[in-house]
């Protein structure tokens, strides 16, 4: 696949009958050989792809790996990278308009069900079998979330591109001082220690809320609350989540009632008003990964919410890296639970240069090429990677991912899943944010618009 | 009716008739003569009114008959069932599309009241001769220039309520310490119509600059010579002469203020909740998020109603001052 044929190469010809002698003969020899290599990349440079992607850090390690692919079979790589808050919204409107913008598309795990739905995204069952590769190689929660749909099924449009879950990040430092540790025991009772139930972690944000610490005043928690695209959404599913919270009474069902609204749904939504009610720093009502970053980096907070993609820039970060930081796995309450991050590679339907799209995916899921990725700050999900016995231990974060990966839940990933999503931003920001009515009553609420847009699409 | 065929190019007093034009008196034109002036005016009306067609009241009609649907876009393949008129009564039955609507009133209704009060106080000020006039009046129509997006943006850092210049400057005068302009519910509606004010305020200036200038100077001198007091002359000689300005600044700001979609999405993207979401961000969120063609298309014809009556009750005042 990444041989691409080979032009004719110009040679010097010795006059007909005039045999050549040995040592012109291997130079010519090594002249037509290394014009062939020299020529194989270069047949293949009027071929490009475009792949798009949301900007963050794990995209500057795709673009740093893609080299190699560039240089294996001569294909050019460009890249369509938009920020996260405005990630859907562009891409969603380049499918369902048929764009051609994109050959290659790491889309978001919720858009699984439209692309496959509406046509936007190629099955990809009868390649990854011509080309024997094997779903079995990844993990499966990654492969249910990312690839498949109807989920549970074995229909494929998408190889797993980006393993990732939404984590914490702790101040490793404060935690570690003796006067914070002896403060934190005279108040709360007990050893101050890296939060595992959410009580731990109101209990430690509380703590931490407008403490001086080095002489700054510090807050609690960075945590999402973002209105206008899916923050607060992600934020909030990480405390339902661990709580019980679920979507449907019967999978399958839409029966909503007594699932979405359900006493442990009630207490989570609660949970998180409380959290940022108390513990947030001063003007952040519209926070998504960007600004709890900002927020965390400055010092501002002990705690931050954040996805797993973006702990390998915080380890190496000047200000809070090293052993300044610690990370840990979003913790439990009823049962342990994080939100699903992540996303799957897929090939655009519209695009004019699907065998080179595939070609792309062929060379990514290779088990060498998905350990450099990892090593270069990609999440990847193959288990060459991940069951790797080193795999553990080779970042301070890989071992909460792991734990992470293995309890994930995602959002609904029907093919109207932005409406649902709309809906769900609008409620929750109402009641965590404005302070408007009760949590029994946003989630009530919830059920109604969910209600109507199943009916609307006919799932009711 | 006028025969084209004697229409005679004349030159204007100084210019010089073209050799072509001004030679062969009184030869017959054929082409034109070909074309009665009906014909003519036709043709050259047609292609305004086809693009028209194409471009406002096509899609206009289309709106309206998308409206009464279950039409998504982004579901090209899906069968489009006729509804009635269910998206209409799902929006007027909904009390989240009334909040929508009265924060839209809220937003127009201030903006509109504050911005008239300063445009005109500044622009009598301008309109006094004093030394830098030119240099203030540009200084005060930066804002105006600017993306309104660019705007939303940076007044986030403004109003930032730990670093922000606008916090700092509020504490500085009340001592009540950080605020925060976009998180709090009752604020954050106050904070979009500071930035507008701060935004367009220039323009009704300018507006109102134009209709101070157009006032006579004689009207002033005979008021001076009846003894007429600075009330009584804003009172019966400025604002009258330039309330037909000061309207049609009304006009304009307040169209353009009911459908105010960029700033507000910068600067709060509609929130804290939905305190702040205007009825063209939930529009744009139906349309293009939740992809509900039909039901978007449904509230666009709502709003399109609301203005296009509201601006003809306008007009008609505006004429009627102007009579």
């Amino acid at each position: 696949m990444f041989s691409p044929s080979v032009s004719s190469p110009t040679v010097f010809s010795p006059k007909p009958g005039r045999r050549s002698p040995a040592p012109a003969r291997a130079l010519a020899a090594a002249l037509l050989a290394g014009t062939a290599l020299a020529a194989a990349p270069a047949a293949a440079q009027d071929k490009e792809l475009t792949l798009c992607w949301a900007a963050w850090d794990p995209a500057n390690a795709l673009v740093e790996l893609s080299k190699d692919f560039t240089a294996e079979s001569g294909i050019k790589m460009n890249f369509e990278f938009v920020p996260w808050t405005n990630f859907a919204d562009r891409m969603l409107n380049e499918l369902n308009s048929g764009g051609q913008l994109c050959d290659l598309m790491i889309g978001d795990s919720q858009w699984i069900g439209g692309g496959a739905t509406y046509g936007h995204y190629v099955k990809l069952n009868d390649f990854f079998e011509k080309e024997g590769i094997a779903m079995d190689d990844f993990l499966p929660a990654a492969v249910d979330a990312y690839s498949a749909w109807p989920k549970g099924t074995d229909n494929y449009y998408a190889l797993p591109a980006m393993g990732d879950a939404v984590g914490w990040v702790y101040r490793k430092d404060w935690f570690a001082k003796p006067e914070i540790q002896a403060a934190f025991k005279e108040e709360v009772g007990r050893d101050l220690a890296v939060p595992t139930t959410w009580d731990e972690l109101l209990e430690v944000a509380k703590f931490f809320q407008g403490r001086e610490i080095d002489g700054e005043t510090r807050y609690g928690a960075a945590i999402y609350t973002e209105r206008g695209s899916e923050g607060i959404t992600m934020g909030v599913t990480n405390t339902l989540y661990p709580f019980g919270f679920k979507y449907e009474m019967t999978p399958g069902k839409y029966d909503m009632e007594g699932a979405v609204n359900s006493p442990e749904a009630v207490a989570a939504l609660e949970t998180y008003k409380e959290l940022y009610d108390c513990c947030t720093p001063p003007g952040h009502s519209d926070a998504y990964m960007t600004e709890d970053l900002d927020a965390y980096k400055s010092g501002q907070t002990a705690l931050q919410m954040n996805f797993f993609a973006f702990f390998p820039g915080i380890a190496k970060d000047p200000a809070v890296g090293g052993e300044t930081s610690g990370f840990f796995v979003n913790p439990s309450a009823n049962e342990a639970a994080s939100v699903l991050g992540g996303q799957g590679i897929s090939v655009v339907a519209y695009s004019d240069a699907q065998d080179e799209a595939l070609d792309y995916i062929k060379w990514f899921a290779q088990p060498e090429v998905q350990k450099k990725w990892w090593s270069l700050g990609g999440y990847a999900v193959h288990n060459a990677v991940v069951e790797d016995p080193g795999f553990a231990d080779s970042a301070p974060f890989a071992g909460e991912f792991l734990k992470a990966m293995s309890n994930v839940k995602d959002f609904w990933q029907e093919p109207i899943y932005a409406e649902l999503l709309q809906a769900m931003q609008k409620r929750v920001h109402d009641y965590v944010v404005a302070d408007q009515g009760t949590a029994q009553e946003a989630l009530d609420k919830l059920i109604e618009d969910w209600t109507i847009s199943f009916e609307d699409d006919g799932k009711l | 009716m006028t025969d084209h065929a004697d229409i005679r190019y004349t030159a204007a007093p100084g210019e010089a008739a073209t050799p072509h034009e001004a030679t062969a008196p009184g030869r017959p034109r054929r082409a034109v003569r070909g074309l009665p002036d009906r014909w003519l005016a036709t043709l050259f009306v047609t292609p305004s009114i086809a693009l028209l067609l194409a471009i406002n009241i096509f899609p206009l009609i289309w709106t309206v008959y998308l409206s009464f649907t279950n039409f998504r876009a982004n579901q090209p393949g899906r069968p489009v069932e006729w509804i009635g008129t269910r998206n209409y009564e799902r929006l007027l039955g909904s009390e989240d599309i009334w909040g929508y609507l009265q924060a839209t009133a809220h937003f127009v209704v201030w903006t509109m009241l504050i911005q008239v009060a300063i445009g005109l106080g500044l622009a009598m000020l301008i309109n006094r001769d004093f030394k830098g006039a030119s240099f203030w009046t540009t200084i005060i129509l930066i804002p105006m220039m600017l993306s309104p997006a660019v705007v939303g943006t940076f007044w986030t850092y403004l109003y930032q309520p730990q670093t922000g210049i606008f916090s700092a400057i509020v504490d500085l005068f009340t001592g009540l310490g950080p605020i925060d302009m976009i998180g709090s519910v009752s604020l954050a509606p106050w904070a979009i119509i500071i930035v507008d004010t701060w935004m367009w305020t220039p323009y009704i200036m300018l507006l109102c600059l134009a209709g101070l200038r157009s006032i006579p100077d004689y009207l002033y001198e005979a008021a001076e010579v009846d003894r007429a007091g600075p009330f009584q002359t804003f009172w019966h000689i400025t604002l009258p002469r330039i309330l037909p300005f000061l309207m049609l600044a009304v006009l304009f700001r307040g169209i353009e203020n009911f459908k105010m979609f960029d700033m507000v999405v910068e600067l709060t993207s509609g929130g804290p909740g939905s305190t702040t979401e205007l009825a063209s961000i939930n529009l744009k969120r139906e349309a293009f998020e939740k992809w509900r063609t039909g039901y978007a298309s449904a509230f666009a014809v709502i709003l399109f109603v609301t203005v296009f009556g509201l601006g003809n009750i306008y007009v008609k005042a505006l004429n009627r001052v102007k009579s």
